[in-house]
């Protein structure tokens, strides 16, 4: 898994509440063989009409939202299934941080797994970065996951909480893959006992 | 002296490779099978990080759910999603080298049936697959997972799961069947006793005089449906049976290896004074020959009843139980008898093995399906499909006027063209009557091979024993 440090860049303001996975990435997308790729459907039915073009109005259609890392967004985000083609979606598009006052548990857990920081904040807080997001591409948020901060483009720092364990392994690049393999010498030896005891498997 | 176990406790010990404070365990994964529709992902994950597959040669991938099973099937996949999945399943069998069977091999099937056909699947195993039925290979006494997409590739990355223990279950199943009962008839009435969340947070151990009774393939079919009772697995303990069935086969050990494996397989019982959190008993000689009328696998009801109406239950069942008969178009009080079919499908990993399609021609023998029926069999592997092609029993399906289709997952799930239409009614061999699962608005009624081949007679829903 791609490693999370520290991240600066322009933050997207979506102020919606119950954004859920339906929204995210529909469901028609769900036939795909990849996990990336899906990045252009994300937000599929906000971000394009029904002939395919893009609706100029949605935030990251706008020339100075096409490059976010950031999203700021409303309580109760990624509500719906558990596809883990939600935050598949998201982090193609390039987005590698989402700062919402809450989030459904199941999406919550997916971006970790994802190399995506979920940032919980208290809704006045979350307003204030909601504001500064919507200055466009002058204001680069700086989101520093060692320090627990969010800074906003006029140098307002706001703390937030992170489980230890989760904040270990996406300071490291640690998927639930990367863990195991922390312990491949364990693996090792049981598939050599294994082996000697069980030699026709 | 060591504390009893079950024969749960007994592979689950065997393979735990690391065992953190808190319980969680890595557990060591000895055969890995993969279809195209979970797996392509995992593969991209792999590729993306870096990393390859652990143990290849014990990682087995045949495409099923997407491959269309009309003889024409060589000139290629004409749906382009379905296609892509299945050609994306070719590329990363080459790629990471591990054992695959192409659609063109004869021994290309259902994941399920060909794992244990081809001697991959062993007693005393940890078998895992993308996909819920798995539990099928439990009937060799193997402890046998479905899993979800990313444990796929954590599984191909470290041949390990991370899981912690469940509960133990033991689902005995007392004295002899009566004629006309089945295998599936055992694990649909298990299913209608516990309902399909009795299982969940367990592993079953079927047992018991009718299970002992049972051949390979039908423990297979009563293992294959412990997912629909919730368990994540089903288990039966190996016997003679059991190493009859595996020696010889491609991949099973030889000679002294092969002496070896089966003095250990010995070792894999439950002990006598062992731990159970929980324990079912049915008795053989008290299940019939049933049919499901609902949309759950729980709707289970001997053939000889009547359509059940919503005020029968209690609770969440009640709106539950209305929904399923407006989906299903019957009105209550009516004899299951009297339900008349539009289509029959005999195959899946739960019914397309060679007994299940001996059973549906005894049945079929010098006799025709009911005019304007649509009838197919989809054999669960092409070597499936030769033996019954060897057999005759071919000539009786395609004499009676049924199709006599390439192996495949088929209309299990309709996910290749093989679908129902909204209202057609279906009598399957299949597993799962969801709404939809056989197509959008397809209706399906789940009973044994014997039961669809009766019901192809008649044109609908049929009790087996009167055509015995
Ligand atoms: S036959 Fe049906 S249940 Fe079995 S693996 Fe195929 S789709 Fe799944």
């Amino acid at each position: 898994m791609e490693k999370f440090a520290k991240l600066t860049g322009v933050a997207a303001p979506l102020p919606l509440i119950n954004v859920d996975t339906d929204m995210i990435i529909p469901k028609q997308f769900l036939k795909t063989i990849k996990r990336s790729g899906l990045g252009v459907n994300l937000f599929d039915e906000m971000r394009y009409g029904d002939d395919g073009s893009e609706l100029p109005d949605f935030v990251l259609n706008k020339p100075a939202y096409r490059d976010a890392e950031i999203l700021v967004a409303g309580e109760n985000f990624g509500c719906g299934s558990s596809r883990e083609h939600a935050p598949w979606a998201i982090k193609d598009f390039g987005i590698r941080c989402v700062i919402a006052p809450s989030y459904a548990d199941i999406f919550y857990n997916n971006c970790f797994k994802n190399g995506i920081l979920p940032i919980v904040l208290p809704q006045e807080q979350v307003d204030v970065l909601m504001k500064d997001a919507e200055k466009g591409a002058n204001a680069r948020m700086t989101i520093d996951l060692e320090a627990q901060t969010v800074t906003t483009s006029d140098g307002e720092s706001f703390g937030f909480d992170v489980d230890p364990f989760r904040k270990h392994c996406l300071l490291n690049g640690l998927d639930d893959i990367g863990l195991t393999m922390e312990k491949v010498a364990s693996i090792d030896t049981f598939e050599a006992a294994a082996s000697a005891a069980r030699p026709w498997v | 002296m060591t504390a009893p176990k079950t024969l749960y406790d007994k592979i689950w010990d065997a393979h735990v490779a690391d065992e953190s404070e808190d319980g969680t365990c890595l557990l060591y994964i000895d055969r890995h099978l993969v279809h195209e529709v979970t797996s392509p992902q995992a593969f991209e994950g792999l590729r993306m990080a870096g990393r390859g597959v652990r143990a290849p040669d014990k990682t087995i991938a045949v495409p099923d759910h997407n491959v269309p099973t009309t003889l024409d099937r060589a000139s290629g996949i004409k749906n382009e999603e379905s296609r892509i999945q299945v050609d994306a399943l070719d590329q990363n069998a080459r790629d990471f080298g591990i054992h695959y069977y192409p659609v063109s091999d004869v021994r290309q099937g259902i994941v399920h049936i060909v794992g244990p056909e081809q001697g991959w699947t062993l007693p005393g195993m940890t078998v895992v697959c993308g996909d819920s039925h798995t539990a099928t290979h439990g009937a060799f006494g193997a402890l046998a997972h479905g899993i979800g997409t990313s444990e796929v590739e954590h599984v191909l990355a470290t041949q390990t799961l991370i899981q912690k223990k469940s509960k133990n279950m033991k689902v005995e199943i007392t004295g002899k069947l009566r004629p006309g009962v089945t295998a599936k008839d055992i694990t649909l009435s298990v299913i209608g006793a516990t309902g399909t969340a009795g299982g969940t947070g367990y592993v079953i151990e079927y047992c018991g005089e009718a299970i002992r009774d049972l051949s390979m393939e039908g423990r297979m079919t009563v293992c294959n449906m412990a997912i629909e009772g919730g368990a994540r697995a089903g288990l039966i303990a190996p016997d003679e049976k059991t190493f009859e069935y595996c020696k010889g086969r491609p991949h099973a050990p030889k000679g002294a290896a092969w002496e070896a494996a089966v003095a250990w397989w010995k070792t894999l019982y439950s002990d006598d004074d062992a731990h159970w959190d929980k324990v079912i008993t049915l008795k053989g000689e008290d299940i019939a020959p049933v049919v499901t009328w609902g949309t759950s696998p729980e709707d289970v009801l001997p053939i000889t009843a009547t359509v059940p109406s919503a005020s029968d239950f209690a609770g969440g069942k009640i709106d539950a139980a209305q929904r399923s008969l407006e989906y299903m178009g019957l009105e209550p009080g009516t004899p299951l008898s009297e339900i008349e079919i539009d289509t029959v499908f005999i195959g899946s990993c739960t019914n397309g093995r060679i007994e299940d399609l001996r059973a549906a021609a005894e049945i079929l023998k010098g006799k025709k399906i009911k005019d304007g029926l649509r009838a197919m069999v989809v054999p669960g592997s092409g070597l499936v499909r030769a033996q019954a092609e060897e057999e005759g029993l071919a000539d009786i399906f395609k004499e009676a006027g049924f199709e006599w289709r390439l192996a495949g997952c088929s209309m299990c799930l309709a996910m290749n063209p093989d679908q129902l239409s909204p209202g057609e009614r279906c009598a399957a061999t299949s597993n799962r009557n969801f709404e939809g699962r056989q197509g959008r608005g397809g209706r399906t009624h789940l009973m044994s091979p014997a039961m669809a081949a009766a019901a192809a007679v008649t044109g609908h829903l049929t009790d087996v024993r009167e055509l015995l």
